[in-house]
C-alpha cells in the first residue's frame, strides 16, 4: 500500500485516445462489467472475437481495452485504472498474457469486484523470469532472441485455428519491464489463475506460482495453447471464468 | 445496560454522519473493510459542498480547484485524464456522483435525515437519534461506532462590524456569493486574504465598477502554474528530491520572485512569516489586477459609519457591496463537545484530526485543510478507520497495543506549527507528512498474513 505517489503527483501520464470496444447487456445490469485486458501487441478485438459477445449473452456487460502504443507498464496500468474507474460499476478485471501483468499492478490501484489472470506472463521473480524465457526458446528459438520478441502460431494456436489470419494481427512490441513486487490488491478481491499445461509461451509451474501468490490454484485447460480466447475451444475457460465469478458474487450475496 | 425497547439495535453496524465526499468514502472503505454502514444526509442527494443545489454549498459559479486533479482525486478512483488540470466544481459533483453510483453506496445511504444527536451508552456502543430534515418524529438506533463527515465549510463565521445597522449598502458573507452578476456595477469591499477573498476580488475586477481588497495581514500568493505545470505538482517534486525546508523555502521566494513579484509595491502587507509556514494563497490573477488598479488593497475594516466603511488606517471608503469571506466554523452540533475534546473555541483536539482521544468508536473524516486535494486524504483517513474499527473487533489485544504506540506519536509529526493562530489554520497539515504519519498507522494494524 503506497499512499505518497510522487509519479502520479509530479508527473502524470500523458492521456490519449483509448480504443474500448464493447458488448452491453439490454436491460438492468445484475452483474458487473467486466474488463478484458490484453498484452500489448493485441488489441481489443481479440476478446470482441468470441469472448466478450459470449459473456454478454451470459448477463456480463463486457468491455476490452486496446493498450496505447509505446507504453510502459505505468502508462498501461493508468490506462486500465482510468477505463475501469469511467464505467458505471465496479468492474472485474481479466488480463490475459501480459496483460494480466498490468492487471496485477492495477489491482494495487483500483478496488476491482474480482479479477481472472489468464495466462498470466507475470515475471514476477527471477525464476520466472527463466523458466518463462527457457519455455519460449524452446518453442521458438529464433523468434524469442529478437530485441522484440515474436510469438508463433505454434505458441499461441493449437491446430485447426486459422492462426494466420490472427498472426498477421498482431504487433510484438518490446517486453514490459516491471520492477518492484506485485502489489497486494486492494480491497482484497477474489483472484483465479487459468492457463493450460500446454502453453508453449507460460510454464506450468509459473501458473502455479502465480496462483499461490493469490492463494489459490489455477485452473487448467489442457490442450489449449497461449491464446486461450483466439484458439479453437475458446468456449470452455470463459465459461468456467463465468461460472467462478457467478459462484463468488453470489456467496458475498 | 438495559435496552429500552423503542432503541433498535444496529449491532456492529457503524453510522455515518454526511454523504459528501468525505462521507462517501467512509461510506465505501468501511463497506469494503467488511461493515455494515448507515450513512445519514440531511440533503436529497450527493456531494456535500460541491453540490451547488445544497443550500448550504460554498461554492459560487466560477468555483475551480486551487490544487491540481493527480492531488485531488481519490487514490483509487481517478478523475478522468481528459479532464483539465484545475477541474470546475460541477466536475468535481459529477465525479463524486459517480464514485457513488460505482460503489453502489446509494443504498447504504438515508437521505433527507439528519442527525439530532449522538450519544455513548457505553462499552463503545452509541445510541444515534435521527429525523427527517426540517421536522417530523425522531427515531433511536443503536450503532456500533459513528462516523462524522458533515464537513466543515457550511457555518459561515460572520464578523462583527460595529456600525453595521447604518450602513446604507449591502454585507452577504461570501457563501451567499453566487454568481458574478451580484457585482455587476457595483463598488465593491472584500473582506479576507484566504483563498475564497481573493477568487471573489479577482471577480469583482472584471464585473465591479470598483473594488477594494481588505486584508489583515500578509501572505505568500503563489500562481496556480509554474514552469509551465500546476505549482503543486512542481512543489512535490522538490519534496519528492527531499531538498530541505531552508533550501525549499529560498527556492520559494526566489519563484514568486519571478513570477508573482512583489506584492508590497501595490500596498499589501508583507507576509508576517517565511514560505511553508502556513499554506498559500493559490491565485494568479490576484497581482495581475493589482498591478492594472482595478483592486485597490485596503487595511483590516474597522467600522461602519456614516453609510462608509472606516479602515484601519483611518481612511473611509464608500462601498455599497461588502462581501465578508472570513471563512467557516466546523460545527458537531449533535455531539457533546467534551466528545471530540472542542474547547471554549469550539476547535476539536483529535488524534490525526480524526480520532477522538476518549472514544475509540468515535472519528472524524474529512476535517482537514491540506496543501493538496482534501479528497485522497479524506480517502486514506477512512482506511485507518475502518482498519482500526475492524481491528478493535477482531483482535482486542494488539488494537490496545496499537492505541499505545498512536499515543506517543508526536504532535508535530503530522500537525502543522501554529505560526498563525486563527481559525483559518487549525487543521492544516502538510500532504506528505500527513499521509507518512497515515501509512505508518496503517502498517502497524495490517492484517496478519
Amino acid at each position: 500500500m503506497t499512499l505518497l505517489r510522487f509519479d502520479d503527483w509530479t508527473s502524470p501520464v500523458p492521456p490519449v485516445e483509448r480504443e474500448v470496444l464493447s458488448r452491453l447487456v439490454e436491460g438492468e445490469d445484475l452483474q458487473p462489467p467486466l474488463l478484458f485486458v490484453p498484452g500489448p501487441g493485441m488489441g481489443a478485438w481479440v476478446f470482441a472475437e468470441h469472448w466478450l459477445t459470449h459473456a454478454a449473452g451470459r448477463g456480463f456487460p463486457a468491455y476490452a481495452l486496446t493498450p496505447r502504443e509505446n507504453g510502459d507498464l505505468r502508462a498501461h496500468v493508468h490506462d486500465v485504472v482510468q477505463v475501469a474507474a469511467a464505467l458505471p460499476r465496479q468492474a472485474v478485471l481479466i488480463g490475459h498474457g501480459t496483460g494480466a501483468l498490468v492487471v496485477s499492478r492495477a489491482l494495487g490501484r483500483y478496488p476491482a469486484r474480482a479479477a481472472v489472470l489468464a495466462a498470466p506472463v507475470l515475471a514476477a521473480s527471477v525464476t520466472d523470469r527463466w523458466a518463462t524465457l527457457g519455455a519460449a526458446v524452446k518453442a521458438n528459438p529464433l523468434g524469442t532472441l529478437r530485441r522484440r520478441p515474436r510469438l508463433n502460431h505454434k505458441q499461441l494456436f493449437s491446430a485447426g485455428t486459422d492462426a494466420d489470419a490472427y498472426l498477421s494481427r498482431m504487433t510484438f512490441p518490446r517486453r514490459l519491464a516491471a520492477r518492484g513486487p506485485v502489489p497486494r490488491p486492494v480491497a482484497s478481491p477474489p483472484v483465479l489463475v487459468v492457463g493450460s499445461p500446454d502453453d508453449r509461451v507460460v510454464p506450468r509451474k509459473s501458473l502455479d506460482r502465480v496462483a499461490t501468490h493469490y492463494a489459490g490454484a489455477p485452473l487448467l485447460f489442457p490442450g489449449m495453447a497461449h491464446a486461450l480466447m483466439l484458439d479453437t475451444g475458446w468456449a470452455e475457460p470463459i465459461d468456467a471464468v463465468l461460472d467462478w465469478l457467478t459462484k463468488q458474487l453470489s456467496a458475498v450475496g | 445496560m438495559q435496552d429500552t425497547p423503542d432503541i433498535a439495535d444496529r449491532r456492529d453496524a457503524v453510522c455515518v454522519i454526511g454523504a459528501g465526499a468525505s462521507g462517501l468514502t467512509t461510506v465505501k472503505n468501511l463497506r469494503e473493510h467488511g461493515f455494515a454502514v448507515d450513512c445519514y444526509e440531511r440533503e436529497t442527494s450527493v456531494g456535500g459542498a460541491w453540490n451547488w443545489r445544497h443550500d448550504r454549498s460554498p461554492v459560487y459559479a466560477n468555483t475551480h480547484l486551487i490544487s491540481s486533479r493527480p492531488l485531488t482525486e481519490f487514490p483509487d478512483f481517478p478523475m478522468p485524464d481528459s479532464w483539465p488540470d484545475f477541474p470546475h466544481h460541477s466536475q468535481v459533483l459529477s465525479y463524486l456522483e459517480r464514485y457513488a453510483k460505482h460503489f453502489g453506496l446509494g443504498e447504504h445511504i438515508w437521505f433527507g435525515t439528519e442527525v439530532v444527536s449522538a450519544e455513548p451508552v457505553g462499552d463503545g456502543r452509541w445510541d444515534v437519534t435521527t429525523r427527517s430534515t426540517g421536522g417530523g418524529s425522531s427515531r433511536v438506533q443503536r450503532y456500533a461506532a459513528v462516523v462524522v463527515a458533515n464537513g466543515h465549510n457550511w457555518a459561515p463565521a460572520k464578523p462583527e462590524i460595529d456600525g453595521a445597522e447604518d450602513f446604507r449598502g449591502q454585507v452577504i458573507h461570501s457563501a451567499q456569493y453566487k454568481d458574478p452578476a451580484q457585482l455587476r456595477n457595483r463598488k465593491v469591499l472584500v473582506i479576507g486574504a484566504g483563498n475564497t477573498g481573493c477568487d471573489i476580488a479577482v471577480e469583482a475586477a472584471q464585473q465591479a465598477t470598483t473594488v477594494w481588497h481588505s486584508t489583515r495581514r500578509g501572505y505568500w500568493y503563489a500562481p496556480k502554474y509554474v514552469l509551465g505545470r500546476p505549482a503543486d505538482q512542481v512543489n512535490d517534486r522538490l519534496l519528492k528530491w527531499r531538498l530541505p525546508l531552508r533550501l525549499r523555502q529560498w527556492l520559494y521566494r526566489r519563484t514568486l520572485a519571478l513570477t508573482t513579484g512583489d506584492l508590497t509595491r501595490y500596498g499589501l502587507p508583507a507576509p508576517d512569516h517565511r514560505p511553508y509556514e502556513s499554506h498559500p494563497i493559490v491565485n494568479s490573477q490576484l497581482a495581475y489586477y493589482l498591478g492594472h488598479g482595478r483592486i485597490k488593497p485596503v487595511p483590516d475594516v474597522t467600522r461602519f459609519v456614516g453609510g462608509q466603511v472606516e479602515l484601519a488606517d483611518g481612511r473611509r471608503v464608500d462601498a455599497d457591496l461588502v462581501i465578508t469571506a472570513t471563512g467557516y466554523t466546523p460545527r458537531f452540533d449533535f455531539l457533546a463537545p467534551e466528545l471530540i475534546d472542542a474547547g471554549d473555541d469550539g476547535r476539536p483536539d483529535l488524534h490525526l484530526h480524526a480520532f477522538a482521544r476518549k472514544h475509540p468508536t468515535l472519528a472524524v473524516v474529512g476535517l482537514l485543510q491540506p496543501d493538496s486535494g482534501v479528497l485522497p486524504l479524506a480517502h486514506w483517513q477512512a482506511v485507518a478507520v475502518a482498519r482500526w474499527l475492524r481491528l478493535r473487533r477482531q483482535d482486542p489485544a494488539r488494537a490496545a497495543a496499537v492505541q499505545q504506540k498512536e499515543s506517543a506519536r508526536p504532535l508535530q509529526s503530522w500537525s502543522r506549527r501554529q505560526v498563525v493562530p486563527s481559525r483559518r489554520h487549525w487543521f492544516e497539515v502538510d500532504h506528505i507528512a500527513y499521509l507518512k504519519a497515515v501509512e505508518e498507522l496503517l502498517h502497524e494494524m495490517e492484517p496478519r498474513a
